[in-house]
């Protein structure tokens, strides 16, 4: 069974647990542009449903790459099976 | 570990179940942030799904109705009737000699019907104190959100004829 550094898993966690803040705190944006775009859409006003969902890709895309971060990071610190 | 597995990587079980318990928690903190990562799939879909639907929405034909007959009403008079379903009804106003404007009498705000106020010159909802411009049917004042649908009249002889509905 291979060892592990104790603080490099340590660092390993809180580089996770930083991740996923930051992927909550995108997906509170995403929401919120969702909403903002249906509701402006609803009333009549076309203009801002592109740039809505452009940033929303963007955000998505983001939110990917952090999740690819994720699970980099779980394999670097976490012990082989 | 990512989105989609590929058939060389090791089995889920492998990584689901690890012979540490301490790993337990890269388990739980990885399969919390692909829930978060699909949670973000799902709101992008949701503003492309906005997004088609506004581009190839189609716009609705409406039929041609008569209204009523040139001076049929008086300067400040106002008529009602239904355009484009005998369901919808709208509020026709005489504003000059020459000018006719015409909305839905549904209020945008909870859907009572305004009325024309002669002394004030505007449409006034009774429920909300919801007020409407005459001129293009915009809000003046109180809690509707969006102006009112203007109808389109069209003269056809002696005849003023609805033909479509603007801002529905």
């Amino acid at each position: 069974m291979a060892n592990l550094d104790p603080s490099k898993q340590r660092r390993g966690l809180v580089a996770i647990d930083g991740a996923m803040a930051l992927i909550v705190i995108l997906l509170i944006v995403q929401i919120w542009l969702l909403s903002a775009t249906l509701e402006t859409y609803l009333a009549g006003h076309a203009g801002a449903v592109l740039p809505g969902a452009i940033f929303s890709g963007l955000l998505f895309s983001a939110a990917l790459t952090l999740n690819s971060f994720v699970n980099r990071v779980e394999k670097s610190s976490r012990r082989p099976h | 570990m990512s989105l989609f597995r590929s058939p060389n990587e090791e089995p889920l079980w492998k990584d689901e179940f690890s012979v540490f318990t301490s790993d337990e928690r890269y388990v739980t903190r990885r399969q919390f942030t692909k829930f978060l990562t699909l949670a973000s799939l799902g709101m992008f879909v949701g503003n492309l799904w906005i997004l088609l639907k506004s581009r190839f929405a189609k716009s609705p034909a409406f039929p041609t109705s008569e209204v009523a007959e040139l001076n049929e009403i008086p300067i400040r008079g106002v008529k009602l009737f239904n355009y484009p379903t005998p369901q919808d009804h709208c509020i026709m106003i005489r504003t000059s000699e020459e000018e006719y404007v015409a909305y839905s009498q549904k209020c945008t705000h909870l859907s009572c019907a305004v009325y024309y106020s002669a002394k004030n010159d505007r449409l006034e909802c009774p429920c909300h104190q919801g007020f409407f411009s005459v001129k293009d049917g915009s809000v003046l004042q109180g809690p509707p959100p969006r102006p009112l649908p203007q109808i389109t009249l069209e003269r056809d002889g002696t005849k003023l004829v609805a033909i479509a509905v603007k801002g529905t």
